[in-house]
Parts: structure tokens; C-alpha cells; sequence
């Protein structure tokens, strides 16, 4: 890992993601070696013993994430890292962090697909795995960052987003960014916000590990800490035991809901470029939206009042952002490095009442910066 | 000695879910005598299951418990552990959930050698979703999905954890509860990965499609069987067909723990690169 002067530090995203997850407190990872996303797995087994923190790499993709949620329910600040055909593996499991409402982040450096694909080349194409992944109904948190700062900030928020409200985040990249070396500025400890879960202090013995009479969010007790307490995968009660109650089972997963679409205002994060006169929108995330960006700036150039809402946030999906932006658009354009998964989120969003061109590729090369101005020029 | 079981209980959860006669009652009652014995405190232990009616023992035991996912409960025993390995962690499982879908964790935890204690309730059957056959289902006999006969070997769970490299072994069943107590407890009180094969009767799912629907049956036709190691070595194959050995079957107290080590290279980190 060089460093150039002035604390800037020339990181692959994968090592600016453990760097950063090491910043935000974690200290344990659980994982299973997959291309691209290993050189986080090698950074955590490197840093984490140096702080006293833990380093497992487990058998499978399941134990990893069945580990992670462990260490969590002790206390930890957990982490796990995977690409596509290991993410589909750790869904089962990441559905029972759902459902106990264990903090952990989990992050997807997203190669293409489905099955092996193309482990070693970049996509977008588990957007959607991210919010409907695992069987049954819960709310997800996704956050997508572009830039290798960006990646910095955003791991750091997706642990203070888990802690908060206590429930798995998941942290998409792509093999463009886990692999592309970009400098970054690790902040100083102070420039930052550490989040921790709140904390259950009334008398072990009367504690129940899903208390929510005073709010969305279950105080949390960890593992031996004075109390002797239970939870489990199937649907339970504020006691942790098992439950058929279908009131109680519907209130309940509505609380889940509840807790990421009641704070929104804390959860939801997009960024705008040259949007403020733009009659073309160009809705896109991640490493597209980089290309995007530079499109933008081009057409821009050539005087197409174009203009880009890049979700930062992708899940829950910023769809007032998304309709304040492109209701009184001419047309929309939405390139995503998959064949078309983003674009239904934003036709959602706008009302199925703006044009809408998609730009789509897969096969491992990235949407170059011409494909997205050639759609420009095709709307202009 | 008399036990009180009732502090390790959550008497508030009884009766309890299992068929009358079940095995698992003697499994739950050896682990609470091991408890005391060796005077573990409640909140200072976690007792971890996966899916299954052996996996829903944690919700009647007053400790600090995690109902998992179906096979994985070593797992998250394995990330509770690493972050406290100051505390009693135990991983209870029954024969599909710990050696079919569970079946890597199980190896690779007792390769790991990491401090927990893994008792398997092995009634040859899933019994939970309906008396199909498991990896530890005997040749030949019958199953809802082997309704002519089992037609695949059985796992050897000894020797398969022997050779997996756990430190500690042990085998007993539920016809001699004084005695699986005694070994449960050895593997308690064990520093490194333990097992101990509970041989069990499951006479609704298992003994009801192979003659043996009433408990005691199924138990006698276990302590039948059931022979000391050394008595075993001794018989004919024949006869060790028609048998299986019960005692510690495997003990190596030397091996270094894995959370130990862990520990001990944080150490050696922090004296060569002090915070
Ligand atoms: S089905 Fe079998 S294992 Fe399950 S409770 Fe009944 S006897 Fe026990």
C-alpha cells in the first residue's frame, strides 16, 4: 500500500474497505475466499489481531455469514465480505440476521452472472439479489459509494446504519472498484461518527430481547452479559420465543419495515451532478455513475443540458429524490451494468410517466463514457 | 447427590414439544447435571442449536440460547466463541442437522480444534420433518423416504470426528443416562473441540416404521447393543455388527486450543507493535 504525501493513501476499494471497516470498530470478520472481494478477507486477517479483534476464515460462505451473526448477538461489530455465487450462498443466513435483528455489514463486490460468470470482471448485476435475496418480507439497507473516498465514508456508514438500527447492511461495490487503486483520505478519528447499538441497561433478569414499548428499535444485550436470554429464526416475540400469533407476526414485520422507512432521513443518500438545469436526467450508481458522470460532462460541453441523481443509498430506493428529479425531465436515462434491474425502481419512481432509455451491458467490460453520451445525443 | 435442575430451566416454557418417551429429555437432564457439576453459571453459558426437534432443547434451558438455521449452529458457536472465548459455549444437533447439512462445520470445527462442545442426539431419523432417512439411518431399515429400506451406509460419527481431528470423543446413549452425564461432562470440562454421540431412541419418526413404536423398545433395542470399547475390541465382527462401543473413545489433551492461540498472537502482536 503506497502513500503519497499529505496522508493520502493509493488503496485498491477492497483494502479501503477493511481499512475502513477497522475504523469504524469492527473487530470481527467471518469469510470464505472468492474472487474479487478476497484482498478484504486478507487486510481483516491482517489488521484485526493487531487491535485484538478476530479473524475466522470459515469452511463456507453460510458459516461465514452463520459467524458473523454470532460474534454480533456477543457483541462484536461483524463483518463479511463475498462476491455473486458466495452471496447467494450467505442469503439463507443473512435472512436469520433479518429476522434476530443482529448489526452486521456485509459486502458484495459484484462480479458477473449468474453462477461462476466472470469472477474476475466487474458487474452490476445483484442490485436486485440485495433487496429480495433471502425468502420472506424485510427491509434492506444497500449502499453503493462510486469514489474510493466514497468507500471509505460509506463502510464507515454502513456499520452506524447496522448498529442504529440494528439489522444487516449490505455495502455493494464491483470488481471495478475492489480492484481499481484511487487515493483516499483516511479521516482523522474525529472527523467521523462512531454509532453504537443502544443498549439494554434495566435488570438482567427482567430483560427481554425485544422490548420495543419504547420505540422501533429493541434495546440489545449482548451474549453474558448478565442476563440469560433466547432468539431464534422463527417468527418470535418481544421474549425471543417462537410465536404463531398472526397479529402479533404482522405488527411485528411491519416494526421491521418500520425501522427503515420511518428514517429515511438518516438511511437515504444521493449525490447530484450538474442536475440543476438539466432537461436530460441520467439516473446511475456505483462505477456506471462514474461513467455517467463523465458523459454528463461532455455533453455538457457540447451545450446538452444534461444532469445526473446518483443513488448513494441504493436500498430502501430513493424514489421521492428520484421523482423530484425526473418528473419534469425530457427524458431519462437510466445505465446500469446489467441488463436492466435499476430501471424498474425508476419507472416506479417517476410514475411510468417519463421516457425512459436504458443502457445496459454485461460481459465484464464496463459501460465506456461514449455509450452513455451516445444515448445523450440520442434523446438531445 | 441430588441436582437441582430448575435454576438451568425456563420452567415458564414447559411441557415441553417432544413425544412423550423422546430421548432428547435425557440428553437435556445429563447437560443440566454436567452444568452444575461442574458449576457453570447460567449467564456465563450459551447453548446453540440448529433445526430440528433436538434443535428446540435451547428454548427450555435457562442459559444463553440461539435457535439457528438448519445445520449451521456450529457456525454461529464458532463467532459467539472467537469473541468470547472466555465463556461456555455448546453447540446441541441432531443427526441430519449436524452431520447432512451441517456436515462441513462439523468437520472443520473439530480440525479447528476451537473450545466447543458438540453432543449430537443421533435417533437415526429426522424426526422433526417426518421420519425421513439421515446419514445415520441403519442399512436397511425404514424410512418415509426409504420405504423399502435404507439403501445407503451409515456415518460412523466417531470415527468420523476422530478423523476430523477433534481432541475429545466421546459415544453413550440414552438407555444410561448416569453414565452419557459423566462423558458429557468430560467433554465439558474438555479444553478444545469435544463430541459426544448420544445414541437416542426417536420411537414416533424412527421406531414406529421399524417395530419399535413404543419408547421402551427402541431404548432396550439401544442398551442392547451397547458395549463397552474394550468389550467391543474383543468380539468377533459378527458380533460387532450387531453392536456399538460406548466410553471416551478418543482424548488428547495436548493439542493447543484454537482461541488460545488466537489470543496468543494478539499478545505477540501488541508486544511488538504496542497500540
Ligand atoms: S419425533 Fe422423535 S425426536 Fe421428535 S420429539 Fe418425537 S420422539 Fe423425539
Amino acid at each position: 500500500m503506497s502513500e503519497n504525501g499529505h496522508g493520502v493513501k493509493f488503496w485498491p476499494g477492497n483494502i479501503v474497505v477493511a481499512e475502513a471497516a477497522v475504523a469504524a470498530g469492527c473487530n470481527f470478520f467471518a469469510g470464505y475466499p472468492i474472487t474479487p472481494s478476497s484482498e478484504i478477507a486478507h487486510q481483516m486477517s491482517l489488521l484485526l489481531p493487531r487491535g485484538g479483534g478476530h479473524f475466522v476464515q470459515m469452511e463456507d460462505e453460510l458459516g461465514a455469514m452463520g459467524a458473523v451473526i454470532g460474534a454480533s448477538l456477543a457483541g462484536a461489530k461483524a463483518l463479511t465480505a463475498t462476491s455473486g455465487p458466495g452471496m447467494s450462498l450467505k442469503l439463507e443466513n443473512l435472512g436469520f440476521g433479518y429476522m434476530v435483528e443482529a448489526p452486521c455489514v456485509v459486502v458484495n463486490v459484484m462480479r458477473g452472472g449468474p453462477s461462476t460468470g466472470l469472477p474476475t470482471h466487474p458487474s452490476q448485476s445483484d442490485l436486485m439479489q440485495a433487496r429480495w435475496g433471502t425468502h420472506g418480507d424485510h427491509p434492506t439497507i444497500a449502499l453503493a459509494p462510486a469514489f474510493h473516498q466514497e468507500i471509505f465514508l460509506e463502510t464507515i456508514r454502513a456499520f452506524n446504519l447496522a448498529e442504529q438500527f440494528r439489522m444487516p447492511v449490505i455495502l455493494l461495490i464491483d470488481e471495478v472498484l475492489g480492484h481499481l487503486s484511487e487515493g483516499v483520505v483516511p479521516p482523522e478519528r474525529d472527523a467521523y461518527e462512531i454509532v453504537e447499538r443502544a443498549h439494554d441497561s434495566g435488570e438482567p433478569d427482567k430483560f427481554l430481547p425485544y422490548d420495543v414499548t419504547a420505540g422501533d428499535i429493541p434495546p440489545f444485550r449482548p451474549y453474558f452479559d448478565g442476563a440469560t436470554w433466547h432468539t431464534t429464526g422463527l417468527n418470535h416475540d418481544e421474549t425471543g420465543f417462537p410465536t404463531t400469533d398472526a397479529k402479533h407476526i404482522q405488527q411485528d414485520m411491519y416494526r421491521h419495515y418500520r425501522k427503515v422507512l420511518g428514517n429515511r432521513d438518516v438511511i437515504d443518500k444521493v449525490e447530484y451532478y450538474m442536475a440543476d438545469d438539466a432537461e436530460i436526467g441520467i439516473v446511475s450508481f456505483g462505477s456506471t455513475a462514474r461513467a455517467a458522470m463523465a458523459a454528463v460532462k461532455q455533453a455538457r460541453e457540447q451545450g446538452v443540458k444534461v444532469g445526473l441523481l446518483r443513488p448513494v443509498t441504493v436500498w430502501p430506493f430513493p424514489k421521492d429524490q428520484v421523482y423530484e428529479f425526473g418528473r419534469d425531465k425530457k427524458y431519462l436515462i437510466v445505465p446500469e451494468f446489467n441488463l436492466g434491474q435499476m430501471v424498474y425502481e425508476v419507472e416506479r419512481a417517476v410514475h411510468f410517466d417519463r421516457p425512459i432509455k436504458r443502457v445496459n451491458k454485461v460481459g465484464g467490460v464496463p459501460i465506456y463514457p461514449s455509450e452513455i453520451l451516445a444515448a445523450i445525443e440520442e434523446v438531445a | 447427590m441430588s441436582v437441582d435442575y430448575m435454576p438451568y430451566v425456563r420452567e415458564e416454557k414447559l411441557p415441553h414439544m417432544w413425544c412423550p418417551g423422546c430421548g432428547i429429555g435425557v440428553v437435556m437432564k445429563s447437560m443440566i447435571k454436567a452444568f452444575e457439576d461442574l458449576e457453570w453459571e447460567p449467564e456465563d453459558t450459551a447453548v446453540i442449536s440448529g433445526i430440528g426437534c433436538t434443535s428446540r432443547l435451547p428454548g427450555y434451558m435457562k442459559v444463553n440460547t440461539l435457535h439457528t438455521t438448519h445445520g449451521r449452529a456450529i457456525s454461529f458457536a464458532t463467532g459467539i466463541k472467537m469473541h468470547r472465548s472466555d465463556k461456555h459455549v455448546v453447540v446441541i444437533s441432531g443427526d441430519g442437522d449436524a452431520s447432512a447439512i451441517g456436515g462441513n462445520h462439523l468437520i472443520h470445527a473439530a480440525r479447528r480444534n476451537i473450545d466447543l462442545t458438540v453432543i449430537v442426539n443421533n435417533n437415526h431419523i429426522y424426526g422433526m420433518t417426518g421420519g425421513q432417512y439421515s446419514p445415520t439411518t441403519p442399512l436397511g431399515a425404514k424410512a418415509s423416504t426409504a420405504p423399502y429400506g435404507n439403501l445407503e451406509p451409515a456415518f460412523d460419527l466417531v470415527k468420523l470426528l476422530i478423523g476430523a481431528g477433534a481432541t475429545f470423543v466421546a459415544r453413550g446413549h440414552v438407555g444410561n443416562g448416569r453414565q452419557l452425564a459423566s462423558f458429557i461432562r468430560k467433554a465439558f470440562a474438555h479444553k478444545g473441540f469435544s463430541f459426544v454421540e448420544v445414541v437416542s431412541n426417536c420411537h414416533t419418526q424412527f421406531g414406529r416404521r421399524n417395530k419399535m413404536a413404543d419408547p421402551m423398545n427402541m431404548v432396550n433395542w439401544i442398551s442392547d447393543r451397547a458395549v463397552s470399547q474394550k468389550k467391543w475390541e474383543n468380539m468377533s465382527a459378527a458380533d460387532q455388527e450387531k453392536h456399538f462401543p460406548v466410553g471416551v473413545m478418543f482424548e488428547d489433551t495436548e493439542q493447543a486450543e484454537y482461541c488460545e492461540r488466537y489470543e496468543k498472537l494478539i499478545a505477540k502482536l501488541r508486544e511488538e507493535q504496542p497500540a
